[in-house]
């Protein structure tokens, strides 16, 4: 009946000499896997032109109403984006949007500190969301099919 | 003689803060330990390495809200920490941290020591009580009893140590550890005197009264800022006093080859501290039952044989 009693503080000790595991938040930042479905990111060109042909199609996928596509026409005729807008209060993450889109211009990034202090804080808009190719909040090259 | 008043006065402040300091550290250190045997950080923020904790600790129990149930007794509500604290910090005018550091040595330190503790259970059960809760009544009725039951084998390890070295004052005792500490002399005492230790001061594993998973908070229910502040003080207290007292009884008080004698204490203390955080950490609680059946069918049974032994010892050798 002693031994196991030993045994059990013999554990512990060896544990106290470990480092410990814990993960120093916000000193020590956790790195994202590969594809981590983080806050939603519009591609753009090298223009700094959103890809988005504003289809909406990912706003008729989203299972949470959270995207609002506003198309408009460019000066070439074309049908180009105005405005984009996503909830991020009703947002689940699923990371549907970014499947429907046939462009690939839509993209879930590495950003999780999505903290604010009012509500209106969560409503972005298309300038916040850009992002260029190869930039740090968006890991991948999407192909343009 | 007044000079001779004015320093003893200045004396026992000098030690109660330092005891009280200590006591506070001991929550932190404990954190960190705890930690540490848990494979995580334990608090390091407050402060470097956390060393400002305690203090924050403290401020943050001063903003709380401090409040008396409506239908408590007052005067008994308020009185049951000061009692528990009391019980505790009165002790520790016995305790000799070197040869001649020490509030008083009265030639039954001992007996003293074993009196003024036993109040502790007086503070327990009227907190309980006087919360006016059926469950902070039932949770203080098992403590006390814990605490008296664990106290038999307590004092019956004791004698075997008084025994050995012939007096009931402290410095006595550990006087007569000169040449061989009393843990080679006695070493199932120590055993005994180490589980009934930590019943006493309700430490894992019989921390039942103060398990928060299992009866919210036992007799400290009801408590909250200043007043169960004191009652962590208390108990805080009372783990340091346990681990003075092994050091005192058992592992030879200041006696040791090159460092001064207080650093010697202080480090037999830290140890039997950190022996007290490392069974924390490591087994499970036990049930009240098997917790009494512990102290009446094993530990009394125990010190009564380790009492036997050690007068045949005495007598025979």
């Amino acid at each position: 009946m002693l031994k196991p009693l030993l045994h059990g503080l013999q554990v512990t000790l060896k544990h106290f000499f470990k480092k410990p595991i814990t993960l120093q938040y916000p000193d020590e930042k956790w790195v994202p896997p590969e594809r981590f479905r983080g806050r939603l990111a519009l591609l753009c060109d090298d223009n700094g032109e959103p890809l988005c042909v504003a289809c909406g199609l990912c706003e008729k996928i989203c299972p949470c109403d959270c995207i609002t596509v506003v198309p408009t026409t460019g000066v070439d005729g074309r049908r180009m984006l105005e405005r984009y807008t996503i909830d991020l209060l009703s947002c689940c993450f699923c990371g549907l949007c970014v499947e429907a889109c046939p462009l690939n211009a839509i993209t879930m990034g590495d950003e999780y500190e999505l903290a604010g202090f009012h509500k209106e804080e969560f409503v972005l808009d298309s300038d916040v969301l850009r992002v260029t190719f190869q930039n740090e909040t968006c890991r991948t090259t999407p192909e343009i099919r | 003689m007044y000079a001779d008043l004015v320093w003893h006065l200045f004396e026992i402040i000098i030690i109660f803060s330092v005891v009280m300091g200590l006591v506070a550290y001991l929550t932190l250190m404990e954190r960190r330990f705890l930690g540490f045997f848990q494979l995580r950080l334990g608090p390091n923020r407050v402060g470097p390495m956390g060393l400002l904790q305690p203090i924050a600790d403290g401020l943050k129990l001063f903003f709380k809200e401090d409040m008396i149930v409506l239908h408590a007794r007052p005067f008994y509500f308020v009185l049951a920490p000061f009692i528990s604290f009391m019980a505790v910090a009165l002790c520790f005018a016995v305790v000799p941290f070197s040869g001649t550091t020490y509030i008083a040595d009265i030639p039954t330190g001992v007996l003293y020591l074993m009196a003024v503790s036993s109040g502790g259970v007086y503070g327990i059960l009227l907190g309980g009580w006087s919360s006016n809760n059926k469950y902070s009544t039932l949770g203080a009725y098992r403590a006390a009893a814990q605490m008296i039951s664990y106290e038999i084998p307590l004092a019956l390890a004791l004698a075997g140590i008084l025994i050995l070295s012939g007096s009931f004052s402290l410095v006595e005792i550990v006087n007569s550890q000169d040449g061989m500490w009393n843990i080679i002399k006695q070493p199932l005492g120590l055993v005994i005197y180490a589980v009934c230790v930590l019943a006493e001061t309700n430490r894992t594993p019989f921390d039942f009264m103060e398990c928060e998973n299992e009866l919210v908070a036992g007799y400290q229910t009801e408590y909250s800022s200043m007043k169960f502040g004191m009652f962590y003080m208390a108990e805080y207290a009372h783990i340091l006093l346990a681990s003075c007292l092994i050091t005192v009884f058992y592992l030879g008080g200041w006696y040791g080859p090159v460092l001064p004698a207080y650093v010697w204490f202080f480090l037999k203390v830290f140890l039997v501290v950190f022996l007290f955080i490392w069974i924390r950490a490591t087994f499970p609680r036990l049930r009240y039952d098997q917790l009494m059946a512990l102290s009446w069918k094993v530990l009394l049974p125990l010190s009564f044989l380790n009492l036997i032994a050690t007068a045949l010892w005495i007598v025979v050798v």
